[in-house]
């Protein structure tokens, strides 16, 4: 293989010598690394080699430079993020005026704010309690148990999905167990998680684990079927052999499902791991906030909710941001995000 | 000369299916896709292929590719049995094919990637054919950037990175306008005189096919066989005034004559069977769900 490919590149600069007739080309790789200097040159050489390799000056395609494409998704988008984020504010001031207005007023009808906690209650409780140790440590424990059970479910998960996605026989044999163990809700796992694992920490890791699992699983089996079979055909023609065609067709193929899966897994664990450590708890923001109720020390149990929410919010939002990174052509894929 | 140059020289690319014979299901579900076929192209040959819808051109061409094994008989490359893909034959796909998630030169360079050749050997044979393309200036786009004829000429010039000794082209201009068309088909030819490999071309344009080809194979209807084989003595370098002259316009007339007998074979039995319920006048008793 080695020589023949290094034959085959022997031959290629001297094809390329059969179009050196015309001096466009060459001036054109001469300045090639200025873009837009290489597209100057190509809009004059057209009208010279129309009828041979017409460059289609007139698409109005945008460069890709990193810096240039944020630049100009800033210039054209301020208008349009200014209108997101009004419209964020009013989402969010909505939910904070329902909630001031109802403790306000003491509103009662049917649902009933009398116990319920002022915002100010709150606030006063995140200054005072809010930022004490054992608060910021119910913070940091839950966040591991999260990363460990996440990361975990994420690498058996990924691989996993991609070889029962392709391989009818891993399929056969997987598929059976996880449809009877899928229904089956990670809080549903508490009791038999707290006698299966050694000790609370590990039941409560594994409770995680489980929620985070199965959407992750699941999409990303789904990405390598929804993965267009002629992209695998072409992949095989140009000589990718199975674990090439596995690392660079069938994994960034079926990235986007398996982002999905990392998301909505994530938000599965985060529901997880607040009922494990309300049940069978010590320590984490799931066991502040049922804590806080059996105290009844009611702003607390808003702050612990709060918390919850933002600490979700986070995660979800840098689940979101590697894959922005990591998946750059979405951004111009039809439907996407665009 | 050229390394391009001697590979032919050596009589590289020489495709020769013999009495190929393909069936797809089993039982009640049997179809006879292709029926004794044996067709060649040379080496350097430029060779159509062209019938009606549904007559196996793409399952002949899957087989010289590698994906599918024939029921009988046997497609060889160069004397030897084909039994699964590989870079010595380049495939361009109707469907438009590039990664997505790979910019212009990457995809370009996979191949190459793929055969362990070096960062700076690939990033050099890419622009390289990307120039020849006429799509250097896009080589860190996006194939979701890029028109339908711009994906397909990258298409075209990935399927060449790998210096295959032949082309395989399923209707690689299927989905594009008129216009399009005949400009590529032009990029087409110049790009295969300048490689001088051997192209196996699926089309059912028949203007498309003489434009292009050396010879032509016209197939029957389902089961689809070789109903006549036809040369193009027309010169090369091919130009798109050439259309013009009576003798394009013969070929034009004699295959038209072939195609339409084929096409009324292809349509007969179900025109007969159905009468008008065909165009969806009458709904026969297990719905339209039958019909198409
Ligand atoms: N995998 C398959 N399983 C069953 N039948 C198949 C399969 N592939 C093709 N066929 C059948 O074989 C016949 C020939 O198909 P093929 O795709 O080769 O036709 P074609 O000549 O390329 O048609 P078109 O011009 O419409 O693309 C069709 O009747 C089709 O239904
Ligand atoms: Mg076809």
């Amino acid at each position: 293989m080695g020589s023949m490919a290094s034959a085959k590149i022997v031959a290629l600069p001297m094809i390329e010598k059969h179009s050196d007739p015309e001096p466009a080309a060459v001036a054109a790789k001469s300045s090639a690394a200025e873009i837009s200097a290489v597209e100057t040159v190509a809009n004059a050489s057209a009208p010279v080699t129309s009828s041979e390799l017409p460059v289609p000056a007139s698409e109005p395609v945008p460069t890709v430079s990193l810096t240039k494409v944020l630049r100009s998704l800033l210039a054209q988008i301020t208008r349009e993020r200014l209108i997101t984020a009004a419209l964020a504010c009013i989402s969010i001031g909505a939910l904070f005026l329902f909630w001031y207005l109802g403790t306000k007023y003491r509103f009662e009808f049917y649902i009933r704010f009398k116990n319920v906690p002022t915002p100010y209650e709150v606030y006063q409780q995140l200054t005072q309690v809010g930022l004490s140790n054992k608060y910021l440590f119910n913070i940091a424990i839950s966040v591991r148990r999260i990363l460990l059970g996440f990361f975990i479910a994420m690498a058996i998960g990924v691989p996993l999905g991609l070889a029962i996605g392709k391989y009818q026989r891993v399929r056969d044999l997987f598929m059976p167990v996880i449809e009877i163990l899928r229904p089956i809700p990670a809080i549903a796992w508490v009791p038999m998680s707290i006698m299966l694992w050694p000790n609370n920490e590990a039941s409560i890791v594994y409770i995680t684990f489980i929620g985070a699992f199965f959407p992750i699983l699941l999409n990303t089996i789904h990405g390598v079927h929804s993965l267009d079979g002629v992209l695998v055909r072409a992949a095989r023609c140009l000589g990718a052999s199975e674990f090439r065609l596995f690392l660079n067709v069938i994994l960034p193929g079926s990235l986007p499902h398996i982002f999905t899966g990392l998301a909505v897994g994530m938000g599965v664990a985060w529901v997880s791991l607040i009922a494990a450590e309300m049940i069978s708890g010590q320590f984490g923001v799931g066991y502040f906030t049922w804590e806080a109720y059996s105290l009844v020390d009611y702003p607390a149990i808003v702050l612990g909710m709060i918390t919850i929410g933002f600490l979700g919010l986070a995660c979800s939002g840098i689940i979101r941001m590697v894959g922005v990174l990591l998946m750059p052509w979405l951004a111009f894929a039809p439907g996407g995000r665009r | 000369m050229t390394m391009a140059m001697t590979d032919t020289e050596t009589n590289k690319g020489f495709i020769d299916v013999r009495d190929m014979g393909v069936t797809f299901g089993a039982n009640d579900n049997k179809v006879v896709a292709v029926e004794n076929v044996s067709l060649n192209v040379q080496p350097g040959e430029f060779v159509s292929l062209i019938g009606p819808s549904g007559c196996g051109k793409s399952t002949l061409l899957s087989i010289v590719a590698g994906f599918v094994k024939p029921t009988l008989g046997e497609a060889l490359l160069d004397g030897k049995a084909i039994t699964k893909p590989g870079s010595d034959r380049g495939v361009v796909f109707q469907q438009y094919s590039l990664f997505p998630w790979l910019s212009v030169r990457k995809n370009v360079e996979f191949g190459l990637k793929m055969a362990g050749v070096e960062q700076s050997k690939r990033n050099t044979t890419a622009r390289a054919l990307l120039d020849l393309a006429g799509l250097l200036s896009f080589e860190n786009h996006y194939p979701d950037q890029l028109s339908g004829g711009m994906k397909q000429r990258i298409g075209i010039v990935r399927a060449l990175a790998t210096s295959p000794q032949v082309l395989l082209m399923d209707e690689p201009f299927g989905a594009l306008d008129t216009q399009t068309r005949v400009v590529m088909q032009e990029i087409l030819t110049n790009i295969w005189q300048q490689f001088r490999i051997s192209v196996l071309f699926i089309t059912h344009d028949i203007e498309e096919s003489i434009f292009l080809s050396d010879r032509i194979y016209v197939m029957t209807a389902r089961p689809g066989r070789i109903k006549a084989e036809i040369k193009v003595p027309l010169p090369r370098p091919r130009r798109a005034e050439m259309t013009d002259t009576p003798e394009f316009m013969n070929l034009v007339q004699e295959l038209k004559g072939l195609i339409r007998e084929e096409s009324l074979a292809a349509m007969a039995p179900e025109i007969k069977d159905r009468g008008l319920s065909g165009f969806g006048m009458k709904v026969g008793p297990k719905g339209v769900g039958e019909i198409f």
